[in-house]
């Protein structure tokens, strides 16, 4: 099987835990203003690689992968359009006897093909942009009640969530939305084992220009320190293992 | 040997019968297998001193780099007489001349290399020496110089052989210091005597000749350091009573060291445990307190940042940033499977904190996947917060090297006291694969350099050809470069024999001619480029190859790729191989490095352009390391490239610089930790032999470069050493910003 991918790097540390083989895959589902992967969003852009070959790289570095709970990480891009694929890359990745993780949005429907790369999956870190339907269309051109399908299908799996947020100054910073943040996922229950503030950053910006893309962000500058602190004292209010 | 007094409360064993360090310690140290909260901080008599010290550094940098000079009197173990920073704060006492800081001439490896030095800091030998070493004396240098033949010389001077220990001191042997805390001088020198009379009475040859005088001038050695010691009011023949003393007895013996040679690499050899038995003992007790322990390693470990050489501007811009390479060889595994780990493994590396981030002495930890995940996990907190350490596989040394082996310089191991090497610099791999496409012609000057043979005259160059035309220059560059090494070492011996550090080794012991080569990566990815991309050759009017054109993609060193990284494993062994065919002077054991401390940024300058994409001018990659941005995978598959350097086939070290910022380690602090002990744990599974870690951000170093005053304590690792990052050239510091940092974050 083969699909195409945009890159790959050998040694991840923030995406999911301990050393990971991080496969970026190509094509999105969103269209994020903030997205610091603007060229991973085209289904057709990228190169093609088969599982083979992916394996054959992940086994020359398993000594690393296999410290701690390391393992694969599927990103993107959002992965999950290219379901079939990872199940397989997933279930080979399990036979090498490392964890895998998925790096997605969850703004996808719950096909079957879908549960069976969520029944193959060890981690899944679930990047909530926002908890208003409205400010989420704004922010990523779509609705968030697939997320939040997914969100609720996941939670009685035998997985650990990882929730994800990024936080971006007029967009997300508002704190009655991250105290519905909060709330949310403490509703999740046991299985959200941590929470990552992920500060919006301007390092992707060039992306867009070599792309020859106006840039939606123009002028937001990343949140500052007080306003990140604030955040997660609001999210370490009903939860547990929030990171900044 | 009776049990001393000085030995009460030890283990008996074979040591106290004969010369033994390492029975010694295997007897009585304790493993330590926790973590590092049993930590003491400064004193505040330490930080009283260190201020002095600090203030006395800034005025050296302030004037040039060199605060005081003796230039009248050569410096040896009683040259100058007794010598403080503030006598009533130091715990361990001595200083290689009467004042800190101040500096020495030693002109016994080349008078002219002396003179070089003084004038390039405003000083003027004096007539007498230049006058005693030219007319009554002969040099180390001059000896060379007599039988340099013409080939030598003119690889030399293109740079094809670069960095010969010819002008300056040959370093790179570690004195068993231990010993002399342990037994006292006198025990010592009974020993020496007994070595001595016991050859004296054989046949006769030059190689027993020979080794009689050595074995004379050690004894006379060890004599003056007796006397050295009672300058500062110290009986050192018999053995060390307390920790106190046993450290300042090490510490005089490796003083003495410095003081009869300017090596350029003098280490220090592996004593934290060592000395952790007798701080253990004092502990016990009730003698001292943890406090005074650290204090102890504090003052001990300040002296060893104080040691100073005089050296050349050329030998600068080789050698950046003023080294000596006190390295200390932390930890590692015993052969019976006890770490070697105690506390003051934890005490030295904690100095870090004490004092600050600081290049000397090079703490370098002997890693094993088997060490506690304490020491592991401090270790690695050191690193993210120093960028002060380096890392060698003790799993991959240890079998050849057993388990009381130190690093001499950055990545040679040697056992203590057993084995010395001849160092051999290295040689420039990149351009000897110029040569084989030019025909023995120079690509910057157009001289025949290397033997007339035909050059290639296709207009694409074709992978066969070159390889074939490549294995006979490098054939011819390892004849030439064993010859010039032989020269050198034969002429060291006479003229500056290491007499104190030789008197602290065994009778017998095993020697190493210790090649090395430069530019590994650029001559896998020249191959890999010509095999898998098409590489069109352009040449001047004289025929000369100048330039290439590459057309197409090819893999490079550094991706996991085996396609590439079995060019550089086969390139390792072949100029191996070709180094073993020839005979080493004192039947030395033949080993190569692949290592290049600064001196790839001098590599590059003297090297036209590669058929990889290289520019003419533009620095090598140090040591081992992919090429600057060449390595696009991520850390992990770089690491995996540079672990199919075969270690058996380079048995004097393998470097590997490795830049990462913070952030690409992991989020929270203690994630960072466990991740940067995976991944040294995974890297040296896989039999990566070294690694430097260098943890910070890029726009950090251009801040340094604009404000250096802000960083006085901003150390770097570079291949195999570490530097204050503003001591180096802007050449150097522009090279170290344009390395690969693994910095992706997502």
């Amino acid at each position: 099987m083969k699909t195409r991918i945009h890159s790959i790097e050998s040694m991840g540390t923030v995406d999911g835990p301990g050393i990971r083989f991080i496969v970026f895959f190509q094509g999105c589902v969103m269209g994020c203003r903030f997205c610091h992967n603007r060229d991973t969003w085209d289904k057709h852009a990228g190169y093609e690689i088969s599982i083979d070959e992916i394996i054959s790289q992940v086994q020359k570095g398993l000594p690393f992968f296999k410290q701690g709970q390391g393992g694969i990480t599927a990103s993107g891009g959002e992965p999950l359009i290219h379901a079939e694929f990872i199940e397989e890359l997933f279930k080979r990745c399990k036979d090498l006897g490392i964890t895998t993780a998925l790096d997605t949005s969850g703004c996808v429907e719950l096909t079957d093909s879908v549960k069976n790369v969520l029944a193959q999956t060890d981690y899944v870190l679930l990047d909530i942009k926002h908890m208003v339907d409205e400010k989420h269309k704004i922010l990523t051109g779509r609705h968030n009640d697939l997320v939040f399908a997914f969100a609720d299908y996941i939670k009685n799996m035998p997985l650990n969530i990882w929730i994800r947020h990024v936080v971006v100054s007029g967009y997300t910073d508002d704190m009655a939305d991250v105290e519905k943040l909060s709330l949310y996922i403490q509703s999740l229950g046991e299985a959200v084992k941590r929470i990552d503030i992920l500060p919006y950053h301007t390092m992707g910006i060039y992306k867009w220009e070599q792309m020859g893309l106006a840039y939606p962000l123009v002028g937001i500058e990343p949140p500052s320190d007080e306003v990140l602190q604030q955040i997660k004292q609001t999210l370490e209010k009903h939860n547990k293992n929030v990171y900044l | 040997m009776e049990m001393k007094k000085e030995w009460e409360g030890f283990k008996d064993g074979n040591w106290s019968k004969e010369i033994d360090v390492r029975n010694f310690i295997q007897l009585n140290y304790t493993v330590y297998e926790g973590d590092g909260s049993f930590l003491a901080p400064a004193t505040k008599k330490t930080l009283n001193l260190f201020e002095k010290v600090k203030k006395l550094q800034e005025q050296e940098l302030k004037k040039g780099g060199m605060l005081d000079l003796d230039f009248e009197h050569p410096s040896s173990l009683t040259s100058h007489g007794a010598g403080y920073i503030d006598k009533s704060l130091e715990e361990i006492v001595g200083l290689q001349t009467d004042a800190p800081f101040k500096r020495s001439i030693m002109p016994k490896g080349g008078w002219r290399t002396v003179e070089k030095a003084c004038e390039s800091y405003g000083y003027k030998l004096s007539p007498d020496v230049i006058e005693i070493f030219s007319k009554y004396r002969k040099t180390h240098n001059d000896g060379v110089f007599d039988v340099y033949d013409s080939e030598i010389k003119k690889a030399r001077k293109s740079g094809v052989i670069t960095g010969l220990p010819d002008g300056y001191g040959r370093g790179r042997i570690i004195g068993d210091y231990r010993r002399v805390a342990l037994y006292g001088v006198d025990k010592l020198i009974e020993d020496k005597k007994f070595q001595k009379s016991s050859i004296e009475t054989e046949e006769f040859s030059e190689e027993n000749i020979r080794l009689q005088e050595e074995i004379a001038e050690q004894i006379k050695a060890l004599n003056d350091l007796k006397t050295m010691a009672s300058f500062y009011g110290f009986d050192i023949g018999r053995p060390a009573e307390t920790a106190k003393e046993a450290i300042q007895w090490l510490y005089f013996a490796y003083l003495g060291a410095t003081k009869d040679q300017d090596g350029a690499a003098t280490s220090i050899g592996r004593t934290s445990t060592f000395l952790d038995v007798y701080i253990q003992r004092d502990l016990a007790k009730g003698l001292i307190t943890e406090e005074i322990a650290q204090e102890y390693i504090d003052h001990f470990v300040m002296k060893l940042r104080m040691v100073r050489f005089l050296r050349t501007p050329d030998y600068n811009e080789l050698f950046s940033g003023d080294p000596v390479w006190v390295t200390e060889s932390i930890a590692g595994m015993g052969e019976d499977g006890r770490p070697l780990v105690s506390k003051t493994s934890f005490r030295i590396l904690h100095t870090l904190y004490n004092l600050g981030p600081a290049p000397e002495p090079n703490l370098t930890v002997l890693w094993s996947t088997e060490l506690p995940k304490g020491f592991k996990d401090f270790c690695s907190k050191v690193s993210i917060d120093t960028s002060s350490i380096q890392y060698e596989n003790d799993d991959v040394m240890k079998p050849h090297w057993g388990d009381d082996y130190a690093i001499a310089c950055c990545v040679s191991a040697m056992r203590v006291g057993k084995q010395m090497q001849f160092f051999g610099a290295r040689c420039n791999l990149a351009k000897a694969l110029l040569y084989a496409i030019n025909g023995g012609r120079d690509e910057m000057t157009g001289e025949q350099v290397g033997p007339k043979l035909a050059p290639i005259t296709s207009e694409y160059l074709d992978y066969n050809e070159v390889v074939a035309k490549f294995d006979t220059f490098i054939a011819w560059l390892a004849k030439t470069y064993v010859r010039a090494l032989n020269k050198i070492h034969y002429m060291h011996d006479k003229y500056a024999y290491e007499s104190l550090q030789m008197s602290l080794h065994d009778r017998d012991i095993l020697r190493t001619m210790a090649c090395g080569i430069a530019g590994l990566s650029i001559v896998a990815d020249s191959l890999s480029a010509i095999k898998y991309a098409k590489v069109k050759v352009v040449r001047d009017e004289t025929g000369l190859a100048t330039d290439y054109v590459i057309e197409g993609d090819f893999p490079t060193f550094g991706n996991a790729d085996d396609r590439v990284d079995s060019i550089a494993h086969d390139t390792v062994v072949k100029f191996m191989n070709e180094i073993k065919t020839h005979k080493a002077y004192r039947d030395a054991m033949p080993t190569q490095s692949v290592l290049t401390i600064t001196s790839n940024v001098v590599y590059g300058k003297k090297t036209g352009n590669t058929p990889d994409g290289r520019r003419k001018g533009e620095p090598f990659a140090p040591g081992a390391n992919p090429m600057h941005g060449r390595d696009k995978n991520g850390a992990v598959n770089a690491a995996i490239s540079l672990s199919k350097v075969p270690y058996e086939h380079s048995l004097d070290g393998i470097s590997w610089t490795f830049s990462i910022v913070p952030k690409a380690l992991g989020k929270a602090e203690e994630e960072r930790t466990s991740n940067l002990s995976g991944f040294i744990d995974g890297y040296f599974s896989m039999k990566g032999h070294h690694i430097n870690v260098n943890v910070f951000n890029r726009e950090m170093l251009l801040d340094a470069m604009e404000h250096p005053e802000l960083y006085p304590q901003l150390t770097i690792r570079v291949s195999g050493y570490a530097v204050n990052f503003v001591k180096l050239t802007k050449a150097q510091q522009m090279d170290v910003v344009n390395r690969t940092f693994h910095e992706r974050m997502n």
